[in-house]
């Protein structure tokens, strides 16, 4: 069994709404420094051994589903899960 | 001509589409239920504005993978009209259909009001109604109607004349102020704003009639000799 940490984040070519409103407001609480926020998604996935290589899926879900490659990326870590 | 009105789990438009093709057109019009196997018996098919599977994960990315939309791509590649409004939109880009994505509004606000779009294209089966160049009013409530592509898709929208409707002003930070675009081959169209919800004075306007008369006005030519 294992563990899919999967990050989908906007393309550093789109625009991320969220993400400037945010930086805005820390701006505004003091936090010049802070000089970009991007805001994405966090999914995890729990993936049961099987014959398919748990890379090759993975990259099948987030193409077909999990991310739109029009505007995202996606990156991910694989762990593995003792089973108890 | 026979509407199926497709209904997803999350649409809330589909009685308006309902209503302006049955009551203000008096053309045939069905509720198809998102897990519908066949939609041979239509003439044209309406993807509804609202929210479907809730916009979970991306506006329109659930709905995709409906068991409809096999049916949705038969139908678009068999010719017939294909019209998806907002959230019907959106579904559209995520499936492939239509080019692009939309995004969250540049200014992260829900807007819902009345704006001017302008025709851009009247030679399709959708806007043969309107003049080219016409600028007509039709209400808008979207909060993911920022339509975005890539700069090789821009060029080709355009050289293709598949860009339908403008808006008169950037609200929503679209890529020159898309509204509407239409696929390759004429048949399927996408919009953000709702042409449904402007078919009658008694709720502010009719521009959006003309729309549906233009699907019908271009059926009726192409089946008149089977009538």
């Amino acid at each position: 069994m294992k563990k899919v940490k999967i990050y989908v984040t906007l393309r550093e070519s789109v625009l991320d709404p969220q993400g400037s409103a945010v930086m805005g407001s820390l701006h505004k609480m003091g936090y010049g420094e802070v000089e970009d926020v991007r805001i994405g998604k966090y999914l995890e996935l729990v993936i049961g051994d099987g014959e398919r290589d748990v890379d090759a899926l993975v990259n099948e879900l987030c193409h077909r589903l999990l991310a739109n490659t029009v505007i995202e990326d996606y990156r991910y870590e694989i762990e593995e899960v003792v089973s108890q | 001509m026979k509407f199926a009105v497709i209904v997803f789990p999350g649409s809330n438009c589909d009685l308006d589409m309902y209503h302006a093709v049955k009551d203000e057109l008096g053309e045939e019009a069905e509720y198809v239920w998102h897990d519908s196997k066949d939609l041979s018996s239509y003439d044209g098919i309406l993807l509804p504005g609202g929210f479907s599977y809730g916009d979970y994960l991306r506006c329109g990315a659930i709905a995709q993978f409906s068991g409809v939309m096999d049916e949705v791509r038969k139908a678009a590649e068999a010719g017939k009209p294909v019209l998806g409004i907002c959230n019907g939109f959106q579904i559209l880009t995520e499936a492939g259909l239509l080019p692009g994505v939309l995004l969250r509004n540049k200014n992260l606000k829900f807007m819902c009001r009345t704006v001017g779009l302008k025709v851009e294209n009247n030679h399709t089966l959708f806007t043969n109604e309107y003049e080219q160049g016409q600028e007509i009013q039709i209400p808008i409530a979207h909060g993911e109607g920022n339509y975005y592509c890539d700069d090789e898709t821009y060029k080709h929208l355009k050289e293709n004349n598949q860009i339908v409707f403008t808006y008169g002003d950037d609200f929503n930070g679209s890529r020159n102020n898309i509204a509407g675009i239409i696929n390759e081959r004429g048949n399927v169209l996408g919009m953000m704003p709702h042409p449904e919800r402007a078919v009658s004075e008694l709720i502010g306007g009719k521009d959006g009639l003309a729309l549906f008369r233009s699907i019908v006005k271009q059926w009726r030519e192409a089946h008149v000799s089977h009538a």
